[in-house]
């Protein structure tokens, strides 16, 4: 087992399914002859041809259409949107098409399609560069939505994503690209897309994160951890279809629950998780369930402190469980 | 002269602090206004510049110690300055201490268990205790502000502190061989007459020790020893509201018929040395809505609802700030208007020149407190025990009202409220009982 970075996890996935699959094939803004912005489809361009590894304009609706009318047509699109933030010209495509189709055509159509999207702030990267959209996608029916954290899982989830026959939007925390490290095996291997995953077992408070949250989060465990506080972190990995089963579970044993992600609080997939542990763990409650999540400003403010009075960080998680501990 | 240094209160509601660092130690010289300690209140971290210039003679609070704002926690002046006494800082996450004046002593309940209400009760936490036949009195809350944690009950249960189900201690009455002085006085003679119905055991709830809520007296507070009328009154108020589910119903009358015959009677009324009195009217509706609903003039037992054959109206009667006392008007549905308003005068004026007899404070099957007096449009009052209900009076005043045709008119107009048992009455038989007064008082005749 190697140690990799996250995005070179990510570029391994898809070195990996092109050369399993000649129908996978990358579209995408500089991802060609410059092998993507983040480095992430380096080496591909010269590897499998610019027939596979499309430099596309700077226009995301047709990225995304493209990639929906090659999907119907039998090949295995992976989009790249270059940061999440420019998603919204394509989010017509996304939802109104891709996400219905095989709905609509009764299961015979199908959008076997991954969108790759940078997501999330700390960057700064300001207020076009740092957005965190997946509550908006997280929430339409027809997609799957998957975050991966680390880069074990960044790999086998976007394999998985490639070879779902359906639309996967896959957001990556970019700034744990090079951040991140961790062991992958070196044999094929795909985490299927669905469960969560319990990354720090713990008896006192339940932290339900993902992405770049969930690297913070666990670290703030640790920190706690010090002070006697025995959290327990899940890491959610897929937001939609999302696992409630994991969750109420943990729920049940810690009786206190905190989500935390970076975007803004109000209608943010912890409002989705909060609901969830409510309706289904209410007589396990020991605490209100609370969120620590970006405040409801429009925008991850491109100052340096102001981002960093927006962006969750350890230590605010960590006194997000200290008060829960005590409370 | 040495200047004392006190725990600011650093905020309006933060009421306590904890002093995380001393900046300073004992001897050392400082000067005005310089960093003297580090205060946390709730999740603020705050310096505090010393109040004078000179030498730390003492600190009275050591590091971690929580206080209140306002307590002494160290000295400052000049080395070899005699220091006065000052009361010993009471470290307020630690023990409840000392408690001045007053003997109090801690019962063992509070000892074992907690001597403060039982604050927020989470569901998990309500859920243990059901399950596991938890009382939650005997746990120790170690949550914020004390709150009980699903971690203290199963630290609770781990220590072998599952109750099985104890036998609820007696009633001091139902204890063989203490005698009648113990029995309230309903069950003393009843029974005892041939003819009559023994009276049922009355439905008494477990003794529980009784929650208080931390007290510790401030600066210029003082402590007023109860009377025996105070102390029965919160007894029974206390037990009363252990006893029966209280439910409240409000209703309007519309007084104008009342007032209308009030002013063509009253100068009649005053010829035979009786002032009418819109109680009379009250209690008259009360007793024909009695006798309506004889359900409403009842008692709870364990073996069924007691009704009683009397109707035996307490009126509650204000003694300002001594207490309140209820005389009762024996058989007031047998009493005319101008019998009630007899009745009344007399029961009222010797109430407050407490010279009633004891008989006559005894007995009542229902109780009316007119509460308007003061200007109080409605309140819930609490059941006079071992009665069903108690009817609220609240001031009678002149209010717009749609009348029929859609107009508006000014009428007097009052609100009723009626708080009853509801072991014994539903929302329906209650609203029907008070809708009956209100039918009496607004169809007068």
């Amino acid at each position: 087992m190697a140690e990799i970075t996250l995005v070179e996890a990510i570029r391994q996935a898809m070195d990996e399914e092109m050369a399993r699959d000649e129908r996978v094939f990358i579209v995408g803004e500089d991802v060609g002859v410059r092998g993507g912005v983040f480095r992430a489809t380096v080496g591909l361009f010269d590897k499998y041809g610019a027939a596979r590894v499309i430099d596309s304009p700077l226009a995301e609706l047709s990225i995304v259409g493209v990639g929906i009318g090659a999907a119907l047509y039998g090949q295995r699109p992976i989009c790249e949107i270059q940061f999440s933030d420019f998603i919204f010209p394509a989010y017509n495509q996304i939802v109104s098409e891709a996400a219905k189709m095989c709905y609509r055509s009764n299961g015979e159509w199908t959008v076997p399609m991954v969108i790759r999207a940078p997501y999330g702030g700390g960057i700064g990267g300001g207020l076009y560069h740092s957005q965190s959209p997946e509550a908006m996608f997280a929430q339409i029916p027809g997609l799957k939505v998957v975050i991966p954290s680390n880069p074990h899982d960044a790999k086998g989830l976007l394999k998985a994503a490639v070879r779902d026959p359906n639309l996967v939007i896959f957001f990556e925390p970019k700034k744990g690209y090079r951040l991140i490290k961790g062991e992958v095996p070196d044999d094929d291997y795909i985490t299927p897309i669905g469960p969560a995953k319990i990354s720090r077992s713990g008896s006192d408070v339940s932290v339900f994160a993902y992405g770049m949250m969930h690297h913070y989060a666990l670290q703030a465990a640790e920190k706690v951890a010090a002070e006697g506080i025995d959290a327990e972190v899940v890491d959610l990995r897929t937001l939609y279809p999302v696992d409630r089963e994991t969750i109420l579970a943990s729920v049940r044993r810690t009786g206190k629950a905190l989500i935390v992600h970076e975007a803004n609080l109000t209608g943010g997939y912890g409002a989705e998780i909060a609901a969830t542990i409510v309706e289904g763990a209410f007589s396990d409650l020991d605490a209100p369930v609370r969120r620590l999540a970006g405040p409801d400003v429009p925008g991850v403010p491109f100052s340096h402190p102001l981002q960093e009075w927006f962006m969750p960080n350890v230590e605010k998680i960590a006194e997000s469980i200290r008060q829960l501990s005590k409370w | 002269m040495a200047t004392q240094v006190i725990m600011p209160q650093l905020g309006e509601s933060v009421v306590e602090g904890t002093v995380t660092k001393w900046l300073k130690k004992e001897g050392e010289p400082i000067q005005e206004f310089e960093s003297l300690l580090e205060v946390n209140t709730d999740k603020v971290d705050s310096e505090i510049p010393s109040p004078a210039g000179g030498t730390l003679l003492k600190i009275l609070v050591p590091e971690g110690t929580t206080v209140r704002a306002g307590t002494v926690i160290a000295w400052i002046g000049q080395p070899g300055e005699v220091l006065p006494d000052s009361p010993a800082p009471v470290d307020l996450h630690v023990a409840p201490a000392a408690q001045p004046a007053a003997e109090t002593k801690p019962t063992t309940a509070a000892a074992t268990g907690r001597d403060r209400d039982l604050g927020f009760i989470s569901p998990v936490v309500a859920r243990l205790a059901r399950e596991q036949n938890v009382d939650l009195y005997q746990v120790k809350g170690t949550g914020e502000g004390g709150r009980i944690t699903k971690k203290d009950v199963l630290a609770y249960l781990a220590s072998g502190g599952a109750a099985p189900k104890a036998a609820p201690e007696p009633a001091a009455w139902e204890t063989p061989g203490e005698g009648d002085l113990f029995r309230p006085t309903e069950l003393q003679f009843a029974g005892g007459a041939p003819g009559t119905t023994p009276a049922p055991k009355p439905a008494v709830l477990p003794a529980q020790p009784l929650p208080r809520p931390d007290l510790s007296p401030a600066p210029g507070d003082r402590l007023v020893p109860l009377s025996t009328m105070r102390k029965a009154i919160a007894d029974h108020m206390v037990m009363s509201k252990h006893t029966s589910p209280h439910v409240s119903t409000i209703m309007e009358a519309d007084l104008s018929r009342v007032i209308a015959h009030r002013q063509a009677n009253k100068a009649e009324f005053e010829r035979s040395g009786i002032n009418l009195t819109f109680t009379a009217y009250f209690v008259a509706a009360a007793a024909a809505a009695l006798r309506a609903f004889p359900l409403v003039n009842s008692s709870w037992t364990d073996q069924g609802v007691l009704i009683h054959g009397a109707i035996n109206i307490g009126m509650a009667t204000a003694l300002g700030e001594e207490g309140l006392i209820v005389p009762v008007i024996k058989q007031a549905d047998n009493l005319s208007l101008l019998g009630l308003a007899r009745s009344i005068n007399d029961l009222a004026a010797r109430a407050r020149a407490h010279q009633l007899r004891p008989d006559e404070v005894k007995d009542g099957t229902f109780t009316i407190t007119n509460h308007g007096i003061g200007g109080s449009l409605f309140a819930m009052p609490v059941i006079n025990q071992p009665q069903c209900a108690i009817l609220g009076v609240g001031a009678i005043k002149k209010r717009p009202v749609v009348v029929e045709g859609d107009a508006i008119a000014v009428r007097s107009m009052v609100y009723l409220s009626l708080t009853f048992d509801h072991r014994i009455l539903d929302g329906s038989s209650g609203d029907g009982f008070l809708a009956k007064i209100v039918e009496v008082l607004e169809q007068w005749t």
